[in-house]
Formats: C-alpha cells, structure tokens, sequence
C-alpha cells in the first residue's frame, strides 16, 4: 500500500470537505427552519469569493500586505457584505412569497441564483480571474518512496479557520438565547411567534448567518484554487446542496459530516480511479445513502413539515 | 369591570371558507370566560385570531382599550397575552427547561429562576422533567408545560385551548384546579376553550357557545349549565 499518496489525498481531501461543509450549513438552515431550498446559496457563495478578491486587491492597493491582518480584514469584509446580499435575496424574493403555495419560492430561487450569476458576470467580467497564492509554502509531512506528502499553510488555515466558526456558530446555536430562539423558530415557527418571536427578523437571520458562512467559504475557495468566475457558485453550490442532504438535510452536524464525506470521495475517486467522474462517484454515493436512508446519515425522521 | 379583551364583529376566513361570523365576545380582568362548542365550530380559529393568525377580516379586537386587530402575532404577544395553544405545540426536541425560558423571551429574560419557582410550585411534575426533551413528556406533562410556558411570560391574559384533550380525568381536574389557583390567587385573567363542556362551565364565571363560527348563547357558567339546549347538545352522555 502506498500510504504517503492516501495521506496526501486525506488531506486534500478534507480541506475541500470543509469548504463544502461551510456551504452546506446554510442550505440546510435555511431548509431547517422554512423548510425551503435556496437555491441560490451557491450564488451567494461565488458573490463572497469574489467579494473576498476585491478586497484583498483593494488591501494590497492600500498597502496593507502583512498576510494575517489583510485576511482578517477581507473575511470580515467579505462575510459582512455577503450577509447583506443574503439578506436582500431573502427579503426581496422569497419573503413576499411567504404562505404562498410551496414551489413559489423555490422558482423564486432559481431566478435569484441566475440573478446574480449574470450580475457578477456582467459587473466583473465572464474571464476567469486569477489571483497570487496568498499564503504560499507549506510542510512536509512524510517522504515515501519518492512521493512527498505536503500539507500546505493554506490548507492548515483552512481546516482550523473552519473547525474555528463551526464551534462559534454550533456554541451560538446551543447554548445562547438566539440560538434557542433559532431552534424554536425550526422546530414550529407558528408557536414562536405565540411566544412573542418577530420569526420574519429570525429568519432574516438565518440567511444572514448562512450567508457570512458561504463567504467564508468564498474566502477559502479563493485561496485554495487561486481562480475563480461568475460560475463557481452553480457547482459548489450543487455539491454542498447534496452534502446537506447525504449528511441530513436541517441537521448541522449533518451538514459538515455530508461535505466532508463529498469532499473526501470527490478526492479519493479523482486520485484512484479517474477525475472525470469524480462527480458521478460524489452523486452515485448520495443517491446509495438516501435509497437506504431516506433522511441522509444524520438526518430526523419528521424532517417533512406540513 | 373594565373589559380587558373585547371582540365586535369579528370575521375571520381560511382561504375561501368563512370559519367566524361576527363575533362578540368580552373578557373582563379577573374573569375565567369558556368557549365551548363542537369539533369544528371555529374555538381554536377564534383563539388564534385574537392573536393575529389568521387576522381578522373584518370586525375590531381590542386588548385593554389598544386596537390590535391588523397587529402582527410577536406584537400582540408582548402585550401580556400568552396562549396555550391545540395540540400543545411543545418543542419536542428542547428541555422542559428551554421550552419554558422560551416562554420567557417577551420578558426580556428578566427574574428567570422566580418565574421558574412559580411554574415548578404549580406543576412539580416539571420541576423532576426539567432536563428531559419535551418530545419525551406524556401528554399531561406536555400539557403542564404548554400551560407552564405561557404562564413564563408573567400574562395578564392566558388563552387556553382544550387543555383536557386527550387527558385522563385525574389530570384533567389537576389542570383545571390549577387554573382556578392561579386566578384566585393572582387574578390572572383566562379564556379558555374546551369541548369537556360540564368540566368547564363549572369552573368559568362567564360562558359562550360557538356553533358553526357563530356565538349562539351566552351567560354564567351555571346559567349555561342549566340550559336544556346545552345539556342535550354538549352534556348528554359526558357527565350526567
């Protein structure tokens, strides 16, 4: 067996898992408490990448070069404006269409998710846009054979940055007064409001919050792959749905196991068999899952809302 | 008496279909007022119409001389009304703990433990509960935790609707005999639907009929009690 090739594929493979995982918390919150799939998410996804360029050119312009700073400055820029697309996608297509019959805003979503696919392709151009590796280098790992495993600072900053917000957001979710009120609002949002909840402010929250995470998510993307389009966010956004829905979709955990395990598969079937039909293996896995698991791995049983 | 809840006219509509027709209807402070009627008859639209959901189509709610009919329901909610709804609506997946501190949200989290000494003397069974997911509960505790967590909020007004449903008749009268604690001792003022008529007109001061979304009859609890028309359509068989 040839370890040293495996190991390297693990570690690729978990870094692209947690980009996916990140994605994938808001897809399913969103379904979580609305019960809906914004399809859209994708697209608020590629907006925070390209948020996150902009910034990081704007930075360097600025003279702000000092690597962590300018990367701090970025995600902070990047998640807060995202957050504001995801808010205005919310209260602009979907919110008007509240009780109205359940494909309504699903439609609504397609539209939005083409939306602003053409408006970043017209305002930033259809060319795909490189960027300088930002945090260059990395460790060696092992040496076997001649293969050496390397795991890269980016992917070091990637996993910790990311298993980081994950405990923030799950401690948010678990143990504060908003997060309770957010549960409560997934769980029967007609009594939340008998309990004095404004449900339309918690939901504009929870795309607000699912929002900052894609663009995080943006910010790791941009990085990793120092390219990125107008386009990024349709298949992103396609694999990360699918991770919500094989880890179980409205459950959390669920949703950063279900991008891990995309991520993992999409890695070790490009690595041993071929990389052309990385996404039938991803795709193939999920639809196994659900013919004997019908909720995803991690998923409820009365997931269904009336 | 002043009124602290009053309805004129009030209509209300699911889709197409006409569930309220004109309803009148007041509560006064320190009143125990019951709805009864049969399956269907429109108690919980009623219920949830005073708090905004569906709204009124036409008619006038008004809460301590405040017009809150076209209100949003988290507004009317944080006038001091709080409602046990059908079917109880505990969150299943939350402690009995979290299900009644988010009873407490409107309160701004104020004076939590004392709020949850009040609820806990009243219904001790929750006290033992309190780690327990409420999805776990049986249905009378799941009741004493619907009644538990409106009663978080501190309410001048508590709707309840059909806390007996389901219930066996010793929890019921457990149910029933805490309400009528709570509003001898602090007043609380309560409308309360239920389809055990006997159970509740002998408790409430005040009475009304709801047949096909209309008020038919109004009066005392034993006037209604005492009314053949009632004893036939809601007594009969139940309690003798």
């Amino acid at each position: 067996m040839d370890y040293a090739y495996a190991l390297q594929q693990l570690i690729n493979g978990v870094t692209l898992g947690m980009i996916y995982g990140l994605i994938a918390v808001g897809y399913t919150m969103v379904y979580g408490i609305i019960g809906m799939i914004n399809f859209a998410h994708g697209d608020i996804f590629m907006v925070g990448a390209f948020l996150s360029m902009i910034a990081l050119l704007g930075l360097a312009a600025l003279g702000i070069t000092w690597v962590p700073l300018a990367l701090a400055l970025t995600l902070l820029f990047a998640a807060a404006i995202t957050a504001l697309y995801g808010w205005t996608v919310e209260r602009v297509a979907y919110r008007p269409l509240r009780g109205s019959f359940r494909l309504a805003p699903l439609i609504s979503a397609i539209g939005m998710s083409i939306t602003l696919q053409n408006y970043v392709q017209v305002s930033q151009g259809a060319r795909v846009k490189p960027i300088e590796a930002v945090i260059p280098g990395g460790i060696q790992v092992m040496n076997q054979g001649g293969f050496t495993v390397e795991l890269s600072w980016m992917q070091i900053a990637i996993v910790a940055t990311t298993l980081a917000i994950l405990a923030v957001f799950t401690w948010l979710v678990k143990r504060t007064p908003l997060g309770r009120t957010m549960r409560a609002c997934e769980q029967d949002l007609k009594m939340a409001s008998l309990l004095g909840i404004d449900t339309d402010r918690t939901i504009s929250l929870t795309f607000v919050i699912g929002a900052a995470l894609a663009a995080v998510a943006g910010l790791m993307f941009l990085l990793y792959y120092g390219v990125i389009d107008f386009y990024i966010g349709f298949i992103a956004g396609i694999k990360a749905f699918t991770a919500a829905v094989l880890g179980g979709i409205g459950s959390l955990p669920g949703a950063v196991l279900g991008g891990l395990l995309i991520g993992l598969i999409e890695v070790f079937w490009s690595a041993y068999f071929s990389v052309e039909y990385k996404d039938v293996a991803a795709f193939s896995i999920l639809i196994i899952v659900l013919i004997f698991m019908p909720t995803g791995i991690l998923g409820r049983a009365e997931v269904e809302k009336v | 008496m002043t009124a602290l809840l009053s309805l004129s006219g009030v209509t209300a509509f699911y889709g197409a279909i006409q569930a309220l027709r004109g309803i009148d209807l007041t509560v006064r402070r320190g009143e125990i007022v019951t709805l009864i009627g049969a399956n269907g008859a429109g108690k919980s639209t009623l219920m949830m119409t005073i708090c905004g959901n569906p709204r009124a189509r036409t008619g006038q709610i008004l809460h301590e001389g405040q017009d809150i009919t076209q209100w949003p329901t988290h507004r009317i909610m944080r006038r001091g009304i709080a409602q046990a709804p059908e079917g109880r609506r505990i969150f299943g997946r939350m402690t009995v703990h979290e299900n009644l501190l988010m009873g407490a949200e409107v309160a701004g989290r104020t004076d939590i433990p004392d709020r949850l000494e009040q609820v806990f003397a009243l219904f001790p069974r929750l006290k033992e509960r309190m780690t327990q997911r409420g999805g776990t509960l049986s249905g009378g505790e799941q009741q004493m935790l619907a009644i538990g967590r409106a009663l978080m909020s501190r309410p001048s007004l508590l709707l309840l609707d059909e806390p007996s449903l389901g219930l066996a008749p010793l929890v019921v009268r457990q149910i029933f005999s805490a309400i009528r604690d709570l509003n001898r001792a602090t007043g609380l003022t309560v409308l309360l639907v239920e389809q055990n008529a006997y159970q509740a007109l002998r408790l409430a001061h005040r009475g009304y009929v709801l047949v096909n979304g209309a008020i038919t009859m109004a009066g005392t609890g034993a006037e209604l009690l005492a009314r053949p028309e009632i004893r036939a359509a809601y007594l009969e068989g139940g309690h003798a």
